[in-house]
This record gives C-alpha cells, sequence and structure tokens, in this order.
C-alpha cells in the first residue's frame, strides 16, 4: 500500500482569546487511507470540527497551529494561498453539516458544481454541464437533466445534501472530510445519505473522514474511530474495538448514554387510566395556515385524534414536516384550529377567549426545541421562571424569590445562577431553564417540544433522567415531542406516529417499537442506526433487501 | 467576589460547591440594567457632564416658570448692548474674548470672557441663551419623536396586518414631505409662539426613520420563541411588547434617537438661517454659527464657543446612549480590571 491519502501527527491547534492561549486540540495523530472511512466523535466543543478546519487551512485568523498534516505525502500546513487553493476541492473536498447555508442560494446547484469543475480542469461549459449531470446522476438525484437547473430551495433538505456531495465529488478527491453530514437530515433520508456514501467510497476508493456526534452513523460506517473529549484523543482504534471493548471510561459513558432502541427493560408505571379524564383530548383536529398572497393554504395537521391522560406520558414522532410541532402549539393554544375539538383540562380550547385561554394555559407547559431562542436574551433566567408565577398572581416579591429558588433548585441549577443571562448557560443548562419555566405553575400537562434536539448525547441522557425523576414527582402528563425514536423509547409509555400531517398509528411502546404494523412505522425503526458495528450491517441488509 | 458577567462563555457544569450555595438576591431586569448603566464610567461621566452643563446653562440668564423666576447670575442680558471694547486681551481686537487660563496680566474671566458680537453685545449671554433654545429643541424633538417612534413603530410590527399598513403609508406620507418646507412654514406661522411649539412640530414629523427601524425589528422578534414562552406564561400583549420584545430592540433605538437628537440642533440652525426657527433677537447656537460665519478668518471666537458647546452635547448624548444600549445588552461584557487579567493569565487548561 501506498502512503496513506491523509496523516496528522502532532497536530494542536490553539485560539488567542482574550490574552489567553486556549487548546482547542491537543497532539491529535491519525491517518485515513485510501477507501477507509475514519471517524472523529466527540461532543460539542470537543474539537473535531477543529481539527476538519486545520485540515483545509480555514481556521479563524487567531489560530496558531503546530504539528504536521500530510496529505498524499505532502506538507499542506503553512503552504503558500495558492498551493491550498490547487488542493482544496481538488484532493480535498468537504461536505458541510448544513446544506441550505453551505449552498449558495442565487446560484443553480449545477453552476456552483460546474464552478468547481471549471476552476480545476481545462473544461468548457458544455463539457462542465455534462459531467455535472453525471454526478448529479451518480448521486442519485431525481430527473438530473432538469434538477441541474434548479436553485437550493427547490430541493428537499436529502437532495441538497446529495448535490453538496455532487459538488464535493466533482472533482474525484482523494480525501472527502464530512462534517455531520446528516446531523440535519430526518433519520430515511439519513440512512439513504450514508448508502450512498459508503457506495461512493467502494466506486471511487477514496478516503473519507467523518466528523460526528451520533454513535449510530459512526457505527455504519466507520472503520476507525477517534475518540474525542475537550481537545484531547481519549481513544483511538478500530470500530469493533470501540463498540465492543472500550477501554476509556469517556468512551464507555458516551456508549452508555446512547439512547437505544428497545433495549430500555425499566417499565414505568401504567397509569390507571379507565377511570380518570384525559388532560388532553384532540379530536378530528384539522389546522391550516391560512394562505399568504398567492401562496395557497396549507394543510399540517389533518384528521388527528389523540387522548392524553394524567400522569401518562405520549410520545409523538415524525419526520420533519409531518406536524408534530403544530399539534403541540396547538394543545396549548398558540395556533387556531380549523376544525374539530381540542380539550385541555376538560375545557375546550378551540372557541376560548383570550381571557379562558389565559386561565387553560395556567395548568399547561411548554419546552420549546431550542433553549437559545425559547429565552428572552434580554431577561435574567430568574425573571423568566418567575414569570408564569408572577402573572398568575400566586406570588409576589420574596415569596416568588422563593419559588424561583424551589424551581431552580429542583432542576438542579445553583441559586446563584438566577441573576445569569440565558448566554451564560450552556445549552443543556438553559434547557433545564426552559423546564423549570414550564413547571412553574404546576401544570397538569406538559407540552415538550424535541426538548434534547439541541443537545450533546451525554447532557440529554441526564436531561432525560432529571425529567423522569420530576415526572414522577408531580405526575403531570407529557406529550413528548421527538424525531428520535431512542428517546422516545426511554421516556413514553405511549407512542403516537405522524406522517405528513395524519396519524399513522397509535399504540403502547411495545406495540409500536417491537410490532409495529404500519409500513411508515416500520420504515422508520428500520431506519435509525444502532451504535453497534454489526447489528448495524444485519439491520442495513435487512432494510436493503425490503427495498428492492 | 461575583462572577457575573465576568465572561461570555458558558461556565463548566462542576463549580465549587461555595458558588453552588451562594445566596443570591434576585435582581429584576431593570435593576441589573441600572446596575450595569451605573458600572458604565463613560456614560456616568457624560452624564455628569451634561447635567451640570444644563444647569450651568440655563441659571446663567435665568429663567421663569409658573411664576417663580430666578434672575441669572450673569451681568449682562442679551439685549444689553455695552460699548464695544479693544483692550484687556491677547489678541487686542475689537470684541475680543477676555477669557484667559494662562497666567499673566490678563488671567481670568474679565468683562466679556467669550468676546462681542459686532454690536458690541456680551457674547457669553448670547451663547448662554442660545444653548438653552438649542438644548430645548433637542430634548423636545428626541423624546417626542422617540416616543411616537417607539410606539408606532411597536405596535406596527407586532400587530401587523391592517394597523401594520395604515401607520406605515402614514410614515410614507410624512417621510415624502421635506422636514424643512413643513418647518418654515410651520415656522413662518407659529414661529412667534416660540421655540418650544416648533420643536413639538418638528418632533412630529421627524418619528417616521424610527418607527421603520422599530417594525422591522419587532417583525423579526415577535416570531422568536420566546415571544410564544412569554404568551403561555400568560403574558398580555402589552406586556410582550414592552417587557420582552422592546429591550431586544433598544441598541437600534438608542442609536437612532441619538442621530434624531443630534440632527436636531442642525435641523434647528437651517431653520434658523432660513430665518424660520429662531426669530432674533433670541438666539439659538445654529443661529449664532450661521450668522457669523463670515466672520471665520477674522474673529473665530465667535464660532469657537458656540461649536464648542454643540460638541460637549452631543458627544455626551452619544456616551449616555451607549452606555444604556450596553446595559441592555447582556452580551456587552465589562472590561476587565487589571487584576481579574492577572488572575486569568493563570493556566485554564485542567490536564
Amino acid at each position: 500500500m501506498s502512503s496513506p491519502v491523509l496523516k496528522v501527527s502532532d497536530l494542536t491547534v490553539e485560539f488567542w482569546v482574550d490574552g489567553v492561549w486556549y487548546p482547542a486540540a491537543v497532539n491529535i495523530n491519525f491517518e485515513v487511507e485510501a477507501g477507509q472511512t475514519v471517524a472523529i466523535v466527540g461532543e460539542s466543543g470537543s474539537g473535531k470540527s477543529t481539527v476538519a478546519m486545520a485540515i483545509m487551512s480555514l481556521l479563524a485568523s487567531n489560530a496558531r497551529v503546530s504539528g504536521g498534516i500530510q496529505l498524499k505525502g505532502e506538507e499542506v500546513l503553512g503552504a503558500s494561498p495558492q498551493v491550498l487553493q490547487k488542493y482544496r476541492g481538488k484532493e480535498v473536498a468537504y461536505i458541510f453539516q448544513e446544506p441550505m447555508t453551505a449552498l449558495n442560494p442565487v446560484y443553480t446547484i449545477g453552476f456552483q458544481i460546474i464552478e468547481t469543475l471549471r476552476n480545476h480542469f481545462d473544461m468548457g461549459p458544455k463539457d462542465a454541464k455534462a459531467r455535472a449531470i453525471e454526478l448529479l446522476t451518480m448521486v442519485e438525484i431525481p430527473d438530473p437533466e432538469r434538477s441541474v437547473d434548479k436553485y437550493p430551495h427547490q430541493l428537499s433538505g436529502g437532495q441538497r445534501q446529495r448535490a453538496m456531495i455532487a459538488q464535493a465529488l466533482a472533482c474525484d478527491p482523494a480525501l472527502l472530510i464530512a462534517d455531520e453530514p446528516t446531523t440535519a437530515l430526518d433519520v430515511t433520508v439519513q440512512a439513504e445519505i450514508l448508502d450512498l456514501m459508503r457506495g461512493l467510497r467502494t466506486r471511487l476508493n477514496s478516503g473519507i473522514l467523518l466528523i460526528t456526534h451520533d454513535m449510530g452513523v459512526v457505527a455504519d460506517m466507520a472503520d476507525e474511530i477517534m475518540v474525542m473529549q475537550s481537545g484531547h484523543t481519549v481513544e483511538y482504534g478500530t470500530a469493533d474495538q470501540i463498540f465492543n471493548r472500550p477501554t476509556n471510561p469517556y468512551t464507555q459513558q458516551l456508549l452508555a448514554s446512547v439512547p437505544k432502541l428497545g433495549s430500555t427493560t425499566m417499565r414505568i408505571l401504567e397509569p390507571s387510566q379507565a377511570i380518570r379524564e384525559p388532560v388532553l383530548k384532540l379530536s378530528n383536529v384539522t389546522i391550516e395556515y391560512p394562505k399568504r398572497g398567492r401562496l395557497p393554504a396549507f394543510v399540517a395537521v389533518e384528521d388527528f385524534s389523540l387522548e392524553i391522560f394524567p400522569g401518562e406520558i405520549v410520545g409523538l414522532v415524525g419526520e420533519s414536516g409531518s406536524g408534530k410541532t403544530t399539534v403541540g402549539r396547538a394543545a396549548i393554544g398558540l395556533l387556531p384550529i380549523k376544525s374539530g375539538n381540542l380539550e385541555v383540562v376538560g375545557q375546550d380550547i378551540s372557541g376560548a377567549s383570550q381571557k379562558d385561554l389565559r386561565r387553560i394555559r395556567r395548568s399547561t407547559g411548554i419546552v420549546f426545541q431550542d433553549p437559545a431562542s425559547s429565552l428572552n436574551p434580554r431577561l435574567p433566567i430568574g425573571e423568566s421562571i418567575g414569570e408564569p408565577i408572577f402573572l398568575a398572581k400566586i406570588a409576589k416579591d420574596k415569596e416568588l424569590d422563593k419559588r424561583v429558588e424551589d424551581l431552580l433548585a429542583s432542576v438542579e441549577l445553583p441559586r446563584s445562577y438566577r441573576n445569569r443571562y440565558p448566554h451564560e448557560l450552556s445549552g443543556g443548562q438553559r434547557q433545564r431553564v426552559g423546564i423549570a419555566r414550564a413547571l412553574a405553575l404546576t401544570p397538569d400537562i406538559l407540552i415538550a417540544d424535541e426538548p434534547t434536539s439541541a443537545l450533546d448525547v451525554s447532557v440529554q441522557a441526564r436531561f432525560l433522567e432529571l425529567l423522569q425523576e420530576l415526572q414522577g414527582q408531580l405526575k403531570f402528563a407529557c406529550l413528548f415531542i421527538s424525531h428520535d425514536l431512542g428517546v422516545v423509547d426511554i421516556l413514553a409509555h405511549r407512542i403516537a406516529v405522524m406522517q405528513n400531517g395524519k396519524l399513522v398509528e397509535v399504540g403502547s411502546r411495545d406495540e409500536i417499537l417491537k410490532h409495529p404494523k404500519h409500513p411508515y412505522t416500520q420504515r422508520l425503526i428500520g431506519a435509525v442506526p444502532v451504535p453497534d458495528p454489526a447489528e448495524q450491517r444485519l439491520r442495513r441488509e435487512a432494510r436493503l433487501a425490503a427495498k428492492y | 467576589m461575583s462572577i457575573f458577567g465576568r465572561r461570555t462563555k458558558p461556565v463548566e457544569e462542576q463549580i465549587d460547591g461555595d458558588i453552588f450555595n451562594k445566596e443570591t438576591d434576585g435582581l429584576s431586569q431593570g435593576q441589573i440594567v441600572r446596575k450595569r448603566f451605573v458600572r458604565h464610567r463613560g456614560a456616568m461621566i457624560s452624564l455628569v457632564v451634561l447635567l451640570s452643563l444644563i444647569i450651568f446653562v440655563f441659571s446663567a440668564l435665568g429663567f421663569k416658570i409658573f411664576g417663580i423666576g430666578y434672575g441669572g447670575w450673569w451681568k449682562y442680558k442679551i439685549t444689553d448692548i455695552p460699548n464695544l471694547r479693544t483692550t484687556g486681551c491677547s489678541i487686542e481686537l475689537p470684541g475680543c474674548p477676555t477669557l484667559d487660563l494662562l497666567p499673566g496680566k490678563n488671567f481670568g474671566l474679565g468683562d466679556h470672557p467669550f468676546g462681542q458680537d459686532d454690536l458690541g453685545r456680551d457674547y457669553f449671554a448670547l451663547v448662554m441663551r442660545g444653548a438653552e433654545r438649542s438644548i430645548e429643541v433637542m430634548v423636545v424633538i428626541g423624546l417626542v419623536a422617540g416616543f411616537l417612534g417607539i410606539v408606532v413603530g411597536s405596535i406596527a410590527g407586532f400587530y401587523r396586518g391592517v394597523i401594520d399598513a395604515f401607520f406605515m403609508r402614514l410614515v410614507d406620507f410624512i417621510i415624502t414631505i421635506p422636514v424643512i418646507v413643513i418647518g418654515s412654514v410651520l415656522g413662518y406661522h407659529f414661529g412667534s409662539k416660540g421655540v418650544l411649539f416648533l420643536a413639538l412640530f418638528l418632533g412630529l414629523v421627524s418619528w417616521g426613520g424610527l418607527s421603520r427601524l422599530v417594525r422591522g425589528d419587532f417583525l423579526t422578534l415577535r416570531e422568536r420563541e420566546f415571544v410564544d414562552a412569554a404568551r403561555v406564561a400568560g403574558a398580555s400583549n402589552r406586556r410582550i411588547i414592552f417587557k420582552h420584545i422592546l429591550p431586544n430592540a433598544i441598541g437600534v433605538i438608542i442609536v437612532n434617537v441619538t442621530l434624531i437628537m443630534s440632527g436636531a440642533i442642525l435641523l434647528e440652525a437651517a431653520l434658523s438661517y432660513l430665518g424660520f426657527g429662531v426669530v432674533p433677537p433670541d438666539v439659538s447656537l445654529g443661529l449664532l454659527i450661521s450668522q457669523y460665519q463670515d466672520s471665520f478668518t477674522t474673529r473665530p471666537w465667535l464660532f469657537w464657543y458656540p461649536g464648542l458647546i454643540i460638541i460637549i452635547v452631543a458627544l455626551s448624548v452619544n456616551f449616555i446612549g451607549d452606555g444604556l444600549r450596553d446595559a441592555f445588552d447582556p452580551r456587552q461584557r465589562r472590561r476587565i480590571s487589571r487584576k481579574d487579567r492577572a488572575a486569568e493569565r493563570q493556566p485554564i487548561v485542567k490536564k
């Protein structure tokens, strides 16, 4: 075998912040051979993207890099901009996390691929276009002749990511760096993209450097794995070693905190459903976004019926655009419903006046998806938490202070944090503030709208534990909206599956996860990657067999 | 020691036990903003300077409000016409300023510290009266335009739809008419009723731009999730607008209001120059400068003093605005003192 495609030796990256060199990556060593996939795994802030950026020489100007980066035996660290320009795109290609922002919205995808081609090869416009169509065909974009003239916003998320991959592959790069290539995608689309990348690896024989936080994706793709924690390599080995015989405690903890589908054995007590009235009752609800200008009205949820009983956690799963969030927002009266009946704690919410609505909302709480956006950035968190209590005129001044402190303590945050602004907290802490606010009025029903999707796995595991604990104490009912079946599996008593605004299947956790009846549910469950390479291979083969 | 506001990075979860259990009084948004404003050195200095200047200026010639009058401590009025004097100052020109801060025979204030104008009127008295007028105009225009711009912009941006369309067409209408023309017409008809009346009217026509900007900010901010969160918490529309969204739009507002206020001085000067603003014998700083623009080479002090006061006022207003904006913006970090910095030089990496 010739020299490796990429050889990183003793790479150290530091950033100059406020007069101090902060190390972002320390003494990183790894190699990528042709046709091999190396994965860098770690939580946010562990320095995985910094390493990738250092390889592309795209670091911010306050960075200091030492060590060596050899590409096909040539040192690229400290090379001149002209040299860098030559190997970027041609030898090393980069797939970004967010295809919507990484593709230029004012140019067609064809133009962007052709640009890359003509920058690196002496190629006429006609030939380049032919090659672009060929590439789009290779990444399995439907109808490539027409898609080549489409703008990024005219494609779906998965197609956009395919276009990005086509652009990255334009010059047959020896090394492909994929930075969280599927994080922004739904599970079924993610499975397709991963299949595509695996196929391309064998066909083009390029090395792939995969950067991700998702252990399932890693299990699906990687030959070798490097686990990083706060800038340091904690473990480096083959996929088999890492998954089956991890030696480092951090790796073990990381693997343990990944929610595994169908592996939870602890059953939460089934609440006695028969006697009590449901706290949330949706019957034949249709929700429509009204027409705006030339855009026709859009039916987001159609004929949706669901009941949630006191003390019960119902998981609502589906892919993006399936209408899960719409249901959640309608349940607390943030969106009007077009037809049907929506009752919260026995009160009809559909025709309620502002005043009634305010009263009904006192028995509901909601945790939003993105804690960075759902907390007012100009309000100290103590005030955010205390606001529902203050507005419900339950407590004031000293008493309110006391309540806020209790709430902070119940979500395990220090009391001294109360005067902090949201940006001074980490993602997990912010989401706990979100819970504290939602629980401020001890609601009967809590709507949790993807509360963990912005969190790292280990933070997510702690967060879910906390939520379970609180639910055990306070016995509120919960509608838990998520795209992640693993998370729903841990929490929910019952699971409802949505597709394109319609309820596809609803049943107890075991019914849905172990014996799904509807083909869509089966497909959804089949697409979830499992953090175990051997099992994942079996699942993948089963899925592909079912497809053809 | 408080660790509040020292670093913008999220602090790690593992913190010392003493911080965890520290008793902390809950502070409201208002209290925190006030604390941060008081801590802003530039803004506090400017506030003191501006307030002292206002007291100095308004007490110099005296005032009369609701029958309570104060005669003023300066010996001349703007209507007094003493003889033109050529001696007693270093430049030895007719009407030269007698203020001399260098030790020597002319040291001290002298008879006419800012000099005399071509008629022999005391320039100090003129500048004081001019500053009074200019500050009045500036404050009134700033308050009226700021209030209208914020309220109209917030309501239009928050409610959208018909209300928005109505207000924005109104803004279109007001913006298309040149302020200088409105000012001239108003000045011509109502000039005799005093400068405050004119300022009020100018304020009524100069809020258009601000309301557009505020509306734009509101349109983005109202879609943020924290607005929904506040609504779920039971907040009324009024509370959402003023407590939740407005503090987030404060940067734009303050920048624009300070611009309106410094623009007001220039607008008043322009109108006065055209003869529609402040009518002689009353004076304003703008009027003084434009009246004596030909004397720039021969008697520059007729420029210096009104100019100096305009600069002080405009700078102070800008610094106070800066301080307010920083106080509202939690991301503005406090400047790290030398002691803190020395502490931070210690190695941060644990391993």
